[in-house]
């Protein structure tokens, strides 16, 4: 990715291409998700991205190898963007052994340490202070990498993002606290959740620089994150970066959604950050409606096979029910 | 004779709760998303229009401090109802459960009392992996100054909550979300029920089956299957599981001189514990074998259903267990 002075992001056309196919794959993937839940393929909570990709796809192109990457219960999104294999996600959610967490841990679960995936928290807010730690380790080490962590605004409420906010900033440490402001917390609306509901306002009250940007728009995810990003290679300090976006569908699959009106969803629809984005790159002859086509395909054929590569898995014997409670080397 | 009523787990909770809200105006029910969302597990869904906001308060994800809040708000004179929405999220609680609510009775001479009742989803069996599987009865059984209450029946869910509001101490309600849809017959005019006591819940000579929780129906369940082979348990649910009612399970086994207690949670350092150790300790001569225990693997609760039944006790272990006892 080129920048422009304005810091703007200018893309290639294949450039263009890869971001849209990154975002589709997440949209499909947690449509079949959703239908593999119906068939009980899938089981526990399942919380789908729907609606919010280009956050993850936008923030992730800022990112290095070498950086680490923390989140919550509706990280799917977050893991496929990263680059994680769909089959591996898919398997996990099934519970198989090929999974990439060895079907231990579910949807809410995804680890994969090959790729600085640090996970799939579920408690609220529980992978803030661990964040601030991986960045305070980085530190500590002299390493350059990054540490990105994300949150729903619901987070934003605990303790320990206020802990954690003030952590970061007093010992200088390089993380980007990324809040995905979806308005609501399960189905409890911003309004009753935060006093002020201008959350970059609270950055600041702990001397972190902060930005905020429309988070259905993927160049201006890009261009925000990458400015975030940069600023915390050159300062090691931390940032906060307040993503506004919209989650299309339920909290989770069991939610009856009776806090919202249909209509207010629909509004939202019409930002969905993929047509937005296919226009720009149709707009910008960088892409022709065969190749967005195309890309659709590919998408249903990674997806087949992610789903194929899951129903082929395993289930781990009983016998091993109590593995990895310890390490495993220093117990035999 | 009073009439019976098919009533699910949680409309039993939920009668509680309005019947709670209506009988006294102190009362009024905290927690996250117990208001527009209708309760994370449906159980407040309808009261937010019943009763209003101030009645019933969503509250932001704060557990430590609304928990604390409502303590507060006990302490001040209200009767506030705080919903954890499940007990893994107690955790961030804790700190005001135990430093406050458990001792401001004791650090003030008596002056304080702490009449909050806290409710918490809990239990394991819907694949929900191990940071959302938590069993912490034991955790708070082990505090002085709380009141631990399980409602393993649906008598208990249309009746504790009740109790617990005549509390002027702390107490804690752990309520087990695989039982929300299952109906069983109740007394149409039941209420408040004995929050002091364990229950004989099926009269047997054979053997004492003890537990809580999700235990209970397990175990009513095993004790049908081992009556068809000529077994017969009986079966308490203890309840209570601070401060313990002792004298019901240590009668139970002057009579059948033989026990297994049962309890989703992890072995070491259990509910399970504290009862062998008791009927070690008092008696000891009454018994004609060791007591045994079906308890939790001590494993983080795996997400896949297989490893996640494997790692709880089912009506067949239960069964299995009994009849090795019995007939070895
Ligand atoms: C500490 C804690 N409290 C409550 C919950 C239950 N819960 C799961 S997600 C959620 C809402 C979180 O909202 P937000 O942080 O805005 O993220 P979003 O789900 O919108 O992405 C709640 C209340 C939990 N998992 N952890």
């Amino acid at each position: 990715m080129k920048k422009t002075a304005s810091n703007k992001p200018k893309i290639s056309a294949e450039e263009g291409k890869r971001l849209l196919h990154q975002m589709l794959l997440i949209r499909r993937f947690e449509e079949k998700s959703a239908e593999e839940y119906t068939k009980s393929k899938i089981r526990g909570f399942l919380h789908l991205y729907v609606g919010e990709e280009a956050v993850a796809v936008g923030v992730t192109q800022s990112l290095k190898e070498e950086d680490y990457i923390l989140s919550t219960y509706r990280e799917h999104g977050h893991a496929l963007a990263r680059g994680m294999d769909p089959g591996e996600i898919m398997a996990e959610m099934f519970g198989k052994l090929e999974g990439c967490s060895m079907g231990r841990g579910g949807s809410m679960h995804l680890f994969d340490s090959k790729i600085n995936f640090f996970g799939g928290n579920a408690i609220v807010c529980g992978h803030l202070p661990m964040a601030v730690g991986m960045a305070l380790a980085s530190k500590k080490q002299g390493k350059k990498n990054v540490t990105c962590c994300f949150f729903g605004e619901g987070a934003a409420a605990e303790g320990e993002f206020h802990e954690s906010m003030n952590l970061a900033a007093l010992w200088n440490v390089p993380v980007l606290f990324l809040c995905e402001n979806n308005l609501y917390a399960m189905g409890t609306a911003l309004k009753y959740t935060h006093s002020e509901q201008k959350l970059e306002k609270k950055g600041p009250a702990y001397g972190i620089e902060t930005g905020s940007v429309n988070g259905m728009d993927l160049m201006a995810v890009m261009e925000a994150s990458q400015k975030a990003v940069d600023y915390i290679r050159k300062t090691g300090k931390p940032y906060f970066l307040v993503c506004y976006t919209y989650r299309f569908r339920a909290h989770s699959m069991f939610d009856a959604e009776l806090y919202r009106e249909k209509a207010e969803v629909e509004k939202w629809k019409k930002e969905d950050p993929i047509p937005k984005f296919s226009e720009y790159l149709l707009k910008e002859k960088m892409i022709s409606a065969e190749e967005i086509q195309e890309i659709e395909g590919k998408v249903e054929r990674e997806i087949e096979k992610a789903i194929e590569f899951a129903e082929n898995g395993t289930w781990e014997d009983v016998k091993d029910l109590t593995r990895f409670v310890y390490t495993e080397s220093q117990r035999s | 004779m009073s009439k019976y009523i098919n009533l699910s787990y949680r409309d039993a909770l939920k009668s509680a709760i309005r019947e709670a809200l209506k009988n006294d105006e102190r009362v009024f029910l905290m927690g996250e998303d117990v208001g527009h969302y209708g309760g994370a597990f449906a159980v407040s869904k309808g009261l937010l229009q019943e009763f209003g906001p101030e009645r019933i308060m969503d509250v932001p994800l704060s557990e430590s401090g609304f928990t604390g809040s409502g303590i507060g708000a006990a302490l001040a004179g209200m009767k506030p109802i705080v919903e954890v929405m499940t007990v893994n999220f107690s955790l961030l609680a804790m700190d005001q459960i135990i430093n406050n609510a458990a001792t401001l009775l004791h650090m003030s001479g008596g002056q304080l009392n702490v009449p909050v009742v806290i409710r918490m989803g809990c239990g394991i069996g819907r694949q929900l992996a191990a940071q959302h599987s938590h069993s912490w009865e034991p955790f708070y059984a082990h505090v002085p100054g709380l009141i631990v209450l399980s409602v393993g029946t649906h008598e208990d869910a249309r009746g504790m909550l009740l109790s617990a509001l005549e509390s002027p101490d702390p107490v804690i309600l752990f309520e087990y979300t695989s039982m929300l849809n299952l109906e069983k017959e109740i007394p149409e005019d039941a209420g408040a029920v004995d929050i002091r006591q364990a229950k004989v819940l099926k009269q047997g000579k054979d053997l004492s089956l003890i537990t809580y929780g999700t235990g209970v129906y397990k175990c009513l369940e095993a004790a049908d299957i081992l009556a068809g082979e000529g077994m017969d348990v009986e079966v308490i649910d203890l309840r209570v599981l601070r401060p313990m009612d002792e004298e019901t399970f240590l009668t139970s086994i002057t009579k059948t001189h033989r026990a297994l207690v049962v309890e989703d949670a992890w072995r070491s350092v259990s509910i399970s514990s504290e009862v062998a150790a008791r009927i070690m300790e008092k008696a000891f001569y009454e018994l004609d074998a060791p007591v045994e225990r079906l308890c939790g693997v001590e494993v983080p609760i795996p997400y896949p259903k297989h490893l996640e039944d494997a790692s709880v006790p089912q009506v067949y272990d239960i069964v299995e267990k009994v009849t090795k006892m019995l007939r070895p």
